[in-house]
């Protein structure tokens, strides 16, 4: 589950992990006030203003239809609300929320960090992850800070550094000092870091966490070591140890479709192709995904429906698959194991009923237990469903249904 | 002959009372699976399903010779049991719980390194020698003796693979599904190992994912040291970046764990790589 930078940082400053400080703000009267706030503590009148989505690149991307920039400098705190208007409600397109964007529903009003000093500030990257080859974690770090690590690891994979954790005796004092004095540190801004990276590693693994990716880590002028981005994924299969992190889910955040399937037990995930499909198993969801594509077709979406597949499940997936108006074909795909196929048919039959104005053809594979009197039962139901039984047989159908559709 | 298990293993199984562990364990036993008891702590002394139920795994290898063992609790409790049944000398532990937290598999990877005990999974539908012993919840009827070594991250599409095979005279040595977690005990490369060092196998069936790196792993050991014909599919050719598709392990993270990666490396090492998911059993026979 990812959290936004805000709730990050309130994690990790929770932990003792030193952050750029600031506060949240929905409106900008509560930015102003932030704001002020913000020059208080931080004895200050510059700041800065965070759009707060779940996505990258926002200081690139700009508010759909403006040449607002999702991260600003405020010289003022009126400059700051100013900003805040500006980007709160409007649609933050970055290269990673797609055309689609992002709407803005909150800001982060946070200390200028970059502040004049002894010291020219620099900017390192950390990352902690699970390395599923050595099944350890791992911490990722680079002089390279604030750019994109895909790109220093295609460019200067040299200067990527990695220092793997001893799942037996967890994370050393000798490892963050060997990581303070990579990235070329001395002095405070040593000592800084040792503290900086030990508590960031134990802020990661006492919140269950999948991936905290810290990026910049600044040095600032006065040599001080803090977080000023931050990005964190918590494991999903542990929330259940955090009932507090998993208040944090921002469903403003997920696609509604996701939601709604989310409801029903599904596993949905939208896509943007022309072909809907309802499978049972992770593994041949994909595969029908991939199947869809060599007949032609694009995937629409990716939707388990787990281990049962039943009346209500069947009706729940048909109503979100149809609820995209992109979708020209569905593909039903189970392999009755435990779950008999004609008691599938018969929820495929009773769903589509209940539906009642299906406008789109409909291709039902089933295969397993009693696939021969499933194909009978939907064949002999009068609607206009297609069957199969091979998972072939529904490639090729969803080719004849896609090539009929493109000539009508 | 087979790997891992056969009609000689002594299943215990973790979890036995509860819902899941009563079906699952009833399938078992009426495919033949020699099943010698179960474990819910609190309950031993009870019988359940004809069988004994124990307190604890030790006590089942002490009274009832329990070798091989399969575990349904609950994921908070999961890793709790595969490092109870690894401390009471079970050879082969196969874990079907889906959703346990990944911080635990760490740490029972970690406890497993100096232990006998082989993992299969988590989150994964076990391992099957057909009609022989199913330590699983897949569908027996559609397994069928014979040459073949299947083993795959997923559940239902390894029913479907094996359904074709089957429907082609193609039976199965035995099929291993690993699972699809981040951390799973078994992995691509240790199953085609035992499936090449296996002399009944005449051919492998390789099905894997996006995510990962298992698959080029065993792709270039096969390159190395395969002896035998190897079929591969990888699901998600369509699966966007960034988007966790179902299992826990399924997602593209980097460049290495899309379809399309991993597919050139098995095609590349010499593995018989399909497009189709449809053309697994068909390509399988015609390699052999």
């Amino acid at each position: 589950m990812n959290i936004h930078e805000y709730q990050a940082k309130e994690i990790l400053k929770k932990y003792g992990v030193a952050v750029q400080g600031g506060f949240v703000a929905e409106t900008p009267e509560q930015a102003l006030e932030a704001a002020r706030k913000v020059k208080e503590e931080f004895n200050s009148d510059w700041c800065v203003v965070k759009a707060q989505i779940h996505a990258g690149g926002r200081g690139k991307g700009k508010i759909a239809g403006t040449e607002h920039r999702g991260v600003q400098v405020a010289k003022n705190p009126e400059q700051a609300s100013e900003i805040a208007g500006n980007l709160l409600g409007g649609t933050l397109v970055t290269i990673q929320t797609g055309a689609a964007g992002k709407v803005v529903n909150k800001v982060l009003v946070a200390q200028d960090v970059f502040y004049p000093g002894a010291q020219e500030p620099k900017e390192y990257y950390m990352s902690v992850l699970l390395d599923r080859q050595t099944k350890r974690n791992v911490i990722i770090y680079t002089t390279e800070g604030g750019m994109d690590i895909e790109e220093v690891a295609e460019n200067h994979p040299e200067k990527i550094h990695r220092e793997w954790v001893d799942p037996g005796v967890g994370f050393q004092p000798f490892q963050a000092r060997k990581i303070a004095f990579n990235l070329g540190l001395e002095g405070k801004a040593f000592k800084e870091m040792v503290a900086f990276v030990t508590a960031l590693y134990k802020a990661y693994e006492e919140t269950d966490s999948a991936m905290f990716e810290i990026n910049p880590v600044l040095k600032t002028s006065d040599d001080r070591i803090i977080a000023v981005d931050a990005k964190v994924n918590l494991d999903d299969n542990a929330l259940y140890r955090h009932p507090d992190y998993a208040a944090l889910r921002d469903l403003a955040e997920e696609d509604p479709t996701e939601v709604e399937a989310g409801k029903y037990n599904l596993n949905y995930v939208k896509l943007d192709g022309n072909v809907g499909c309802m499978v049972n198993g992770a593994g041949l969801a994909m595969a029908t995904m991939d199947i869809i594509k060599l007949s032609g077709g694009e995937p629409a979406n990716f939707l388990d429906v787990g281990g049962t597949a039943n009346a209500e499940t069947v009706e729940a997936g048909f109503r979100i698959i149809m609820s995209d108006p992109a979708v020209k074909a569905i593909l039903i795909n189970i392999f009755g194991g435990i779950v008999r196929c004609d008691r599938v048919a018969n929820g495929v039959v009773e769903a589509y009923k209940k539906i009642g104005d299906v406008k789109i053809p409909i291709i039902v594979r089933l295969q397993g237990t009693n696939a021969v009197e499933a194909k009978k039962i939907i064949d002999e139901s009068g609607l206009k469903v297609y069957s199969a039984i091979a998972l072939k047989d529904a490639a090729d159908l969803v080719k004849q249904v896609l090539s009929e559709n493109s000539a009508a | 002959m087979s790997i891992l298990v056969n009609k000689d293993s002594r299943i215990v199984v973790q979890g036995f009372t509860g819902n899941e562990g009563t079906f699952h364990a009833s399938q078992m036993i009426e495919y033949g699976t020699r099943v010698v008891g179960g474990v819910t702590p609190g309950k031993g002394g009870s019988t359940h399903l004809d069988r004994p139920v124990f307190n604890t795994v030790a006590a089942s290898v002490k009274e009832a010779g329990a070798d091989v063992s399969i575990i349904f609790v609950p994921p908070a409790f999961a890793a709790d049991a595969i490092m109870e049944a690894a401390d009471a000398g079970i050879k082969v532990i196969v874990a079907i719980t889906e959703g346990i937290p990944t911080r635990d598999m760490v740490k029972v990877k970690h406890y497993l390194a100096d232990k006998k005990a082989r993992l299969i999974g988590p989150n994964c539908p076990g391992i099957i020698t057909p009609e022989e012993a199913k330590i699983g919840i897949m569908p027996g009827f559609i397994f069928k003796k014979g040459h073949i070594g299947v083993v795959s991250k997923s559940g239902t599409l390894t029913y479907e693979a094996v359904d074709q095979l089957t429907k082609l005279g193609l039976g199965q040595t035995t099929a291993i599904g690993i699972g699809g977690d981040p951390i799973i005990g078994t992995t691509t490369k240790e199953a085609v190992e035992l499936f090449m060092a296996d002399p009944e196998t005449a051919g492998i069936v390789m099905i894997g994912e996006i995510g990962g790196g298992m698959e080029a792993e065993a792709a270039h050991w096969i390159k190395a040291h395969g002896t035998k014909p190897v079929v591969g599919f990888i699901a998600g050719q369509t699966a966007p970046p960034g988007r966790r598709m179902g299992h826990a392990g399924a997602i593209v993270g980097g460049k290495d764990d899309t379809a399309a990666a991993k597919m050139a490396i098995m095609a590349e090492c010499g593995i018989h790589v399909v497009a189709s998911p449809a053309e697994i059993g068909q390509r399988m026979k015609e390699v052999l």
